[in-house]
């Protein structure tokens, strides 16, 4: 059997195992979101949305449908990765990952399908509530597909990042609480940035989840308050950034051995 | 080739405590052999840089002639490792912690059926393979570890303190596996503070104290250092006084059923039992005072702790 034949067998074998991981706890980390999200599409959809009327040309139940989707995604793929790589810290069974002849970038990509099977199968299931209290359409599906993919890679990395300097499980909570989530409400899920006086809306072009949840809803909706393709460059240099400190981060064994 | 080969091999921990001082160590292909040091000597350090779980200050490691530094991937895959301390996800069910462990160094799904089945049912743990891990008592949780040490048929397993909390007759069955897989070719390094067990198991020893390699020689050669042997001595009848025996031996009455003996090594037990016999005195039955190696482990330990 040749050296990548067996890469390839570590691989589906750290991406089975955190796919079974979260699978098998669907109480706790599928169905949660999926509740959540239900509430804001009751409360923010249909109750205040019917008052706010329409956003960008849009009912408001529309327009704030695919940010919903992508919060889901965003908060998922990087809760699974960081809550199960610094798990295997502190219980120490990713040793044993590192003692087998496995690349860190197998590693690597094994949690990263783990994140990204999580996001995407929670991001589907928030697609599915969304249903029940609106119709879906989606104008590029491509667009669709690939920005939730590389989004949920992107929050997946970082995740690790999380993992690998995370001491205590205090710390795979502070990033989530007052990183993410601030960034996500300011993101634009709920509105567009053109609401906000000029210095607003420029300053909120500096949040990466901007474009991500912009993008997103371009493919549902064909509007964004950002160009497409600015978009796309935006996601993929954080990706090549930070797959590149993970790597920096694994092949060192910061956080991971002595 | 050596099986292990450790030249110069330093760490220096961020806290500036320098756990080992530059230890040379080679182990032969097919060896069982005894790694010993008191807690905190630099054991487990060494074993942590030869498993790559730690990193080393400097020096060489080479396993199977697969230098650390150059050729990682190729000497991690002739290791098997069971560690001290546990280290598996305890709410994995125990064939799938092994079978993981399988995956992890390549081996095929079908191999890795037939190959977790072999090892579980070795090791007496086939009809736990459905519960998770933290339902498994301390001994078959060891068990366990080694069971998937051996999944991927390493060249060479490390067991640092294998039978720590195992009952006795489970370490003599998990002591005859062993010898059965290393005589079938596997090389086994053990660390263990049952010195008996290293005595009666292995080849050669290394004695390793603050960091350093202070023995490092075959077990028979080590014990011939021992000076003298004492044994204590069961009488089938009472004895008021000392017997007079000739020679350098050096009696103590214990109790009136129980003799206290040294015998040096220019002596033999032989001689002086002949002359217990001719003095009227039966014995019932006898037993080392303190195990030999554990006397000598001893007795180095503490010269190296006087040393200035």
């Amino acid at each position: 059997m040749s050296r990548y034949q067996k890469y390839w067998i570590a691989y589906t074998t750290i991406a089975r195992k955190e796919i079974l991981r979260f699978s098998r706890i669907w109480v706790q980390t599928v169905i949660p979101p999926v509740i959540t999200m239900a509430l804001y599409f009751i409360i923010f959809g249909n109750l205040i949305g019917q008052r706010i009327g329409e956003m960008d040309g849009m009912k408001y139940i529309d327009f704030i449908m695919p940010g919903l989707i992508m919060m889901a995604i965003i908060t998922n793929s990087y809760a699974n990765v960081v809550s199960s790589f610094y798990g295997a810290k502190f219980s120490r069974h990713i040793e044993e990952m590192l003692v087998s002849p496995i690349p860190n970038i197998v590693i690597l990509m094994g949690f990263l399908t783990g994140g990204i099977a999580r996001g995407l199968t929670v991001g589907l299931a928030v697609t599915g509530v969304s249903l029940f209290f609106t119709e879906i359409s989606v104008e590029y599906p491509f667009i669709v597909l690939s920005i939730a993919l590389l989004t949920a890679l992107l929050f997946s990395l970082a995740g690790l990042i999380n993992g690998v300097y995370a001491k205590s499980f205090d710390d795979i909570s502070i990033i989530p609480t007052f990183v993410l989530t601030p960034l996500t409400y300011l993101g634009g899920i709920f509105y567009s940035i053109q609401l906000l006086p000029e210095f607003w809306q420029n300053f909120s072009l500096i949040n990466p989840i901007l474009y991500m949840i912009n993008s997103f809803r371009f493919g549902f909706l064909g509007i964004s308050d950002i160009n497409i393709w600015l978009a796309f460059s935006v996601i993929l240099v954080f990706i090549i950034v930070l797959f590149i400190i993970c790597m920096m981060l694994l092949n060192r064994g910061t956080g991971i051995r002595e | 080739m050596y099986a292990l080969e450790i030249q110069q091999l330093r760490k220096t921990y961020r806290n500036g405590f320098e756990a080992l001082k530059g230890i040379d160590l080679k182990v032969q292909k097919g060896d069982f052999f005894a790694l010993l040091g008191p807690n905190g000597a630099g054991k487990s350090t060494c074993i942590g840089i030869i498993a790559s779980l730690i990193n080393k200050t400097s020096g060489r490691v080479k396993i199977f002639d697969h230098d650390l530094d150059r050729e990682l991937i190729e000497a991690k895959s002739r290791l098997g490792m069971v560690p001290q301390e546990f280290n598996f996800n305890i709410f994995e069910p125990v064939q799938e912690i092994i079978a993981n462990q399988g995956g992890y160094y390549g081996v095929e799904p079908r191999e890795i059926k037939q190959r977790t089945q072999f090892y579980l049912q070795e090791l007496g743990l086939w009809d736990k393979r459905r519960l998770q891990a933290r339902d498994l008592s301390g001994g078959m949780k060891r068990r366990l570890m080694i069971a998937r040490a051996l999944i991927h048929q390493p060249d060479l397993l490390i067991l640092d303190e294998p039978t720590a909390g195992v009952d006795i007759e489970l370490r003599r069955s998990m002591w005859d596996f062993m010898r059965e897989i290393n005589t079938n070719g596997t090389t086994i390094i053990l660390t263990t503070h049952y010195l008996e067990e290293a005595e009666q198991m292995c080849r050669n020893i290394a004695i390793i104290d603050q960091g350093q390699i202070i023995q490092d020689t075959s077990m028979k050669a080590l014990l011939k250092t021992l000076n003298s042997e004492t044994f204590i001595l069961y009488l089938t009848e009472t004895v008021a006084e000392l017997p007079r025996v000739k020679g350098s031996y050096t009696l103590r009455i214990h109790d009136e059923h129980t003799l206290e003996v040294d015998i040096p090594n220019d002596e033999t037990l032989n001689d002086l039992i002949l002359q217990l016999h001719a003095a009227g005195i039966q014995i019932d039955s006898m037993r080392n005072k303190v195990n030999r190696l554990e006397e000598l482990f001893v007795s180095l330990v503490t010269n190296q702790e006087s040393k200035p």
